[in-house]
């Protein structure tokens, strides 16, 4: 009887290594140059980052993809970038209205997806970083957040076990700077397209949509699209949609990166793509549903101070409209996105 | 085959020839050497206690600055200009010195430069060297560098534990901090076969001076684009040239 056991443990060890040895070669987290070429999709614009500054190489994005998916980034060891960017989620924080950081501390704004970045001229809600890749370095520094200095990161990096050969692969330089980490990142984060969801395929003439579909894409145009732009549905602009300050949380907005009381509540009009996993909505993650979202067009009960005037056109939209927005918005689900192997954790083996 | 080898050796070689003597060696090497001051005293960082033109009294514990864009005007009005970016930290004694190379021999008349970045490096992403986030003379939550840190104690200071900060950047609009630096350096001779060495005063009194009067009481923090320009408006006139030599 005892024996067995032994027996039992033998193998399963035996089973774990060979199933390891099979996993490290394992064609999934393999990421070829194939996987690297950046395919722009018909319709979409001339992309903002400049690809001249940071060629995406597989070495290059294969660290990017380890350091997002490592706590090593965190002053507890235990935050990644990926514990609020979840994959499952478009890179959203499914759930969670603010976003959480080490020991427990709560952050004052909704954590984004991140999809399309390469579109994007400017980071966060309130678009205070003009370059994506120094968009890392706010949640790597900030005390609710990760709460690292850039300088202790690149320290823990150099240190590492492995770490110094995987920047020697990517950039020729086993010494880790704030200038490769960044890159690397930036490479993982370039190469977050979205663009295969069920609108595009009924834009390509592949699928067809349901008549309440059509009817929202209709309404969506009408209504919407003034702001959430196609393909991209957004126009990257900053507006105030009429949402109450939030008095605890007290944020002014894109008025505090640009000063002016004009900007007061402005916020990042952010795209809608896979936007039903990302809930909850708003910059602070008031709305916990879309149903709340069109609730709050709709119902026009707006804090009027500089509030943009485009959105009044939606005041008095029915049940049914909103319904059929809510359909339509559903066919921005992207799962070629949200499955891609190439995002996968890494470290998941 | 071996004749046509030799004959590529040959052309290699009489280029390399061509541009070994092509280069003639007038080009002249410049060291600035930034001396910081708080008024007539070499500024001591921690130790020394200073008085702004209120009599309030303050040490200082940091003190950087960006160097850019440096123009040396020439006296038959061509221009050398540097698109080096420098970093000078009052805590490194090697930042304060600049080694500027390939310089025209000459007689020049003005030097200039920017103190701070210039907007087009604020937004080109990561840079290397002196721009590099590292330095910690960036703003990581609205992009942009910090042109000019000062920070110390001041008793009638109104933040937390008295310290003061100026923190001094923002590169848009109405709170562009960066401030173009001009001074008369006569006639001086720049030349091979010597040592090119300049000078340059930089008074950190001047921060809190003219115009605009700082008092610690009112005035102890400025981190954003809350009350840059106010700073910058003082800073411009803390430089000046000691010696040409």
């Amino acid at each position: 009887m005892k024996n067995k056991k032994y027996y039992i443990v033998f193998f399963s060890l035996i089973l774990l290594i060979l199933l390891n040895g099979f996993i490290e070669d394992n064609p999934y987290f393999i990421i070829t140059k194939k996987d690297v070429e950046l395919k722009i999709p018909k319709g979409f614009p001339k992309p903002v980052y400049d690809f001249k500054q940071n060629k995406i190489t597989p070495e290059g994005f294969v660290l990017g993809r380890k350091l997002f998916y490592d706590p090593i980034l965190s002053n507890d060891y235990f935050t990644s970038c990926a514990s609020c960017h979840q994959r499952f989620a478009a890179f959203a924080h499914i759930d969670h209205p603010l976003s959480h950081g080490v020991l427990g501390k709560i952050g004052k704004r909704n954590v984004p997806a991140l999809q399309n970045l390469i579109w994007k001229d400017g980071f966060m809600a309130d678009g205070g970083i003009n370059h994506l890749d120094l968009q890392p370095i706010a949640p790597m520094t900030s005390p609710v957040e990760m709460a690292e200095t850039l300088e202790n990161v690149i320290k823990k990096l150099q240190n590492d076990s492995v770490y110094p050969a995987l920047f020697y692969k990517a950039f020729g330089d086993s010494i880790v700077t704030s200038e490769h980490l960044l890159k690397s990142l930036s490479q993982f984060l370039c190469l977050m397209v979205s663009c295969d969801s069920r609108y595009d395929k009924y834009m390509q003439g592949k699928e067809k949509f349901t008549e309440k579909e059509l009817s929202g894409l209709k309404l969506f145009r009408n209504h919407c699209a003034g702001c959430h732009k196609e393909p991209l549905f957004t126009d990257n602009s900053y507006r105030n949609i009429g949402l109450k300050p939030d008095t605890a949380l007290k944020d002014s907005g894109r008025a505090a990166i640009t000063g002016l009381q004009s900007d007061y509540m402005k916020f990042k009009v952010p795209s809608l793509r896979n936007v039903e996993l990302t809930y909850p909505y708003m910059h602070d993650g008031r709305f916990k549903n879309l149903q709340l979202v069109m609730n709050h067009y709709a119902e026009g009960n707006f804090f009027t101070a500089h509030i943009d005037e485009i959105i009044l056109r939606n005041v008095g939209l029915t049940e049914e409209e909103k319904s059929d927005i809510i359909v339509f918005l559903k066919t921005l689900t992207d799962k070629t996105f949200l499955y891609d192997r190439r995002f996968a954790d890494p470290n998941f083996r | 085959m071996i004749q046509r080898k030799i004959s590529t050796c040959l052309a290699v070689i009489i280029i390399a020839m061509f541009f070994i003597s092509a280069k003639p060696n007038d080009k002249c090497k410049l060291k600035i050497q930034f001396e910081n001051f708080v008024g007539n005293d070499l500024l001591k960082l921690d130790s020394a206690v200073y008085k702004n033109s209120l009599g309030q009294t303050f040490t200082v514990s940091k003190f950087k600055y960006y160097i850019s864009n440096i123009h040396l005007k020439n006296k038959k009005g061509t221009e050398f200009i540097s698109k080096e970016f420098f970093l000078v930290n009052d805590e490194e004694v090697k930042s304060k010195q600049i080694l500027l190379n390939d310089i025209p021999e000459g007689e020049y008349t003005a030097i200039s430069f920017i103190l701070g970045v210039d907007s087009l490096h604020n937004c080109s992403g990561v840079q290397k060297g002196a721009l590099d986030p590292i330095n910690g003379m960036f703003w990581a939550w609205n992009t942009g560098y910090v042109f000019m840190k000062i920070e110390g104690h001041a008793p009638q200071s109104i933040s937390p534990g008295n310290i003061f900060e100026f923190h001094i950047g923002g590169f848009q609009g109405q709170f562009n901090a960066l401030r173009d630096i001009k001074m008369a350096i006569g006639n001086w001779q720049l030349a091979t076969n010597k040592e090119n060495n300049l000078k340059i005063k930089v008074d950190a009194a001047e921060i809190f001076k003219t115009p605009n009067e700082i008092d610690f009481a009112y005035l102890s923090s400025v981190t954003d684009n809350n009350n840059n320009t106010i700073i910058a408006d003082n800073y411009v006139d803390m430089f000046s040239v000691i010696e040409v030599k």
